[in-house]
């Protein structure tokens, strides 16, 4: 019993601590909950309380040997095994292996008539009863509060509530208590007031229609924890918390340069193309080849076997696929080796911080070298500029600290000044290339140019950008005879 | 029945269940009460003796009482629900009703027994 406790005291304060098991909140907590002490889990109705709790218990059975008791006031043992079983959590398992007990504990108000004193002894021998049985480690309770609705005397459950929680301690389990969150309070009846080591805040917030999920550590003590809101996700695999801190600007700078695909391209960019780990931005207005470069880049490091993800806001996979084609990209090949991933999504499709959490997943997955956003100004319409801004720099960071090389494009509206359109973004960006629609005499052509590129001696040049069934094909403007352009012109618009 | 202690009489000397059960035929207004305790507090004691006073004054020869020590029994707090103690809880007639507490207001545990209708 003890060696399989002490196995798990990863502290680097000495507090003991029981690993959550959820990916990204033992980051945030620096190892997990308080070992043997309640933790409180408040928030409104439907933020994932009642899942976090029992993930809790399911991940502390099934990775670090801790058996658990779920006592559930709300929820019925079937209701809950139901519930849960999307998140493929097998509880009717888990129940059969004794690593978990479900005890649903029912308070109807109206069946009950109160006189004279009483104490909730008989919750305490349940519990105890349960937690002995499985020799539990790991306790939830779901939602403490229904007592409240059950029971009018106040004075007893307050005390009796208070003992419960020494018990606990007493009883030496880590334990999950879920608390509905009041009206301006942590909890509609105040829990918080006997919970003091940590606290716990989930959140929903709908902005925008599109509905984002947020945990925060409200207090730690005797610990320190990531006291920002993370947004999390519930999905097949359960929560993940993504502690996208504020890395700030500690990772470190690759020397390594890497080809963008398109040998011109390379030249342009002190010769030897771009920096691992650094990040790219293509802006033009529409059908200007954005999409076409970005493929390029894929396509070199692909070639090189290195893995790639690529986020399209706009295309299909199998539209991409078809489109780059044309242009001589076997795409479809790399997905077919594994080295390359679509993730393709509509913007609106949820808010903004759960792309980035998606985004995050997938790169913690499929841990590719090179990440392409396509385009990312789908991204920031998402949500309002603020949060667009925060969200992009946190993803730039992420990526940055993972030594991800990323390639995000951005449409630039007509009519907008080109390098105006973007300002918020620009400082983020190590590289930037425009392609823009140029006039010459007599001409239309579309023009390729580094507006800038953080420490190399790029081109000043303006380029000729030309797709070609070979690919993007760069050529000198002023070199190009008039002819051919004009032929090239002619050719591609029939 | 087994998995029970019988009630204590009023003299505080365990008595069997019979004696408390008053009636041998099978009644349709027979009540059949169980009261959960946890060991021998003050709660319980007085639950107990409130209880078997208020049966005695008003249902005398219709009752039964049964005692359960969750100390002694604790599986059986899941089957009736029990949550707080002490409990009483009306088996029969149905439907189920429980009473919480030391039953110290003899109205109010009427009430909760539904042997007497609340008041206007």
């Amino acid at each position: 019993m003890a060696t399989s406790e002490t196995h798990h005291n990863t502290s680097s304060t000495g507090l003991p601590k029981a690993p959550t098991g959820i990916g990204g909140l033992d980051e945030i907590t620096a190892g997990g909950l308080p070992r043997g002490r309640p933790t409180l889990v408040c928030g409104s109705a439907g933020c994932g309380k009642t899942l976090l709790a029992m993930e809790f218990l399911v991940r502390g059975a099934t990775e670090f040997g801790e058996p658990g008791v779920f006592v559930a006031f709300e929820e019925t043992a079937d209701e809950l095994t139901q519930n849960v079983r999307s998140l493929g959590f097998d509880l009717d398992d888990l129940v059969k292996r004794k690593q978990l007990v479900l005890d649903h504990v029912r308070v109807e108000r109206s069946e009950i008539e109160e006189t004279g004193d009483y104490d909730l002894e008989a919750l305490f021998i349940r519990l105890g009863l349960a937690i002995d049985s499985v020799g539990a480690k790991r306790v939830a309770i779901d939602t403490l509060e229904v007592l409240f609705g059950g029971l009018s005397n106040q004075s007893i459950l307050r005390a009796e509530l208070r003992r419960l929680f020494q018990w606990l301690k007493d009883r030496g389990v880590t334990a999950v208590i879920t608390g509905e969150r009041g009206d301006g309070t942590l909890t509609r009846h105040g829990l918080e007031e006997y919970v003091s080591d940590c606290v716990i805040v989930l959140d929903h917030r709908v902005s925008e229609q599109l509905s984002t999920r947020r945990i925060r550590i409200l207090k730690y003590r005797g610990t320190t924890h990531g006291t920002n809101e993370y947004p999390f996700l519930i999905d097949e695999a359960g929560i993940s918390v993504l502690p996208i801190t504020s890395v700030g600007l500690q990772h470190t700078a690759s020397t390594e340069r890497i080809s963008t695909g398109v040998a011109r391209l390379d030249e342009m960019l002190g010769g030897r193309g771009a920096y691992r780990g650094s990040t790219l931005l293509i802006s033009g207005t529409a059908g200007t080849g954005k999409t076409s470069l970005a493929a390029h880049f894929v396509d070199a490091a692909c070639r090189r076997g290195e893995r790639c993800l690529y986020v399209s806001f706009e295309e299909s996979p199998s539209q991409l696929d078809r489109n780059m084609r044309s242009i001589g990209l076997q795409l479809g090949s790399w997905v077919d080796k594994d080295l390359l991933r679509f993730q393709s999504t509509r913007p609106s499709a949820t808010g903004l911080e759960m792309h980035l959490a998606t985004l995050h997943k997938l790169v913690k997955e499929f841990a590719p070298r090179v990440v392409v956003v396509d385009p990312i100004t789908a991204f920031l319409n998402a949500g309002d500029d603020h949060g667009a801004e925060a969200l992009l720099t946190r993803l730039i960071d992420f990526l940055k600290t993972e030594g991800i090389t990323a390639v995000f494009t951005s449409l630039t509206r007509g009519g907008e000044a080109l390098e105006s359109s973007q300002a918020t973004v620009s400082s983020l960006i190590d590289t930037w290339l425009l392609v823009r629609d140029l006039e010459t005499t007599g001409q239309r052509i579309r023009g390729l140019y580094v507006l800038k590129s953080r420490g190399m001696a790029h081109s000043n040049q303006v380029r000729e950008f030309v797709l070609t069934e070979r690919g993007v094909d760069l050529r000198d403007v002023a070199d190009t005879p008039r002819p051919r352009v004009a032929r090239k012109a002619k050719g591609s618009r029939r | 029945m087994s998995g029970t202690k019988s009630a204590s009489g009023a003299a505080g000397a365990p008595l069997p269940l019979a004696e408390i059960v008053t009636t041998g035929t099978p009644d349709p207004a027979r009540w059949e009460l169980r009261l959960y305790v946890a060991g021998k507090t003050p709660k319980s004691t007085a639950a107990l003796d409130n209880l078997q006073r208020l049966c005695e004054t008003h249902l005398p020869g219709q009752y039964s009482i049964e005692v359960v020590d969750l100390l002694v029994h604790p599986h059986l707090a899941k089957g009736d629900e029990i949550v707080a103690i002490p409990t009483l809880i009306r088996k029969l007639p149905e439907p189920i009703r429980r009473v919480i507490g030391d039953l110290s207001n003899v109205e109010r545990t009427l009430v909760g027994l539904q042997v007497r209708r609340p008041g206007p």
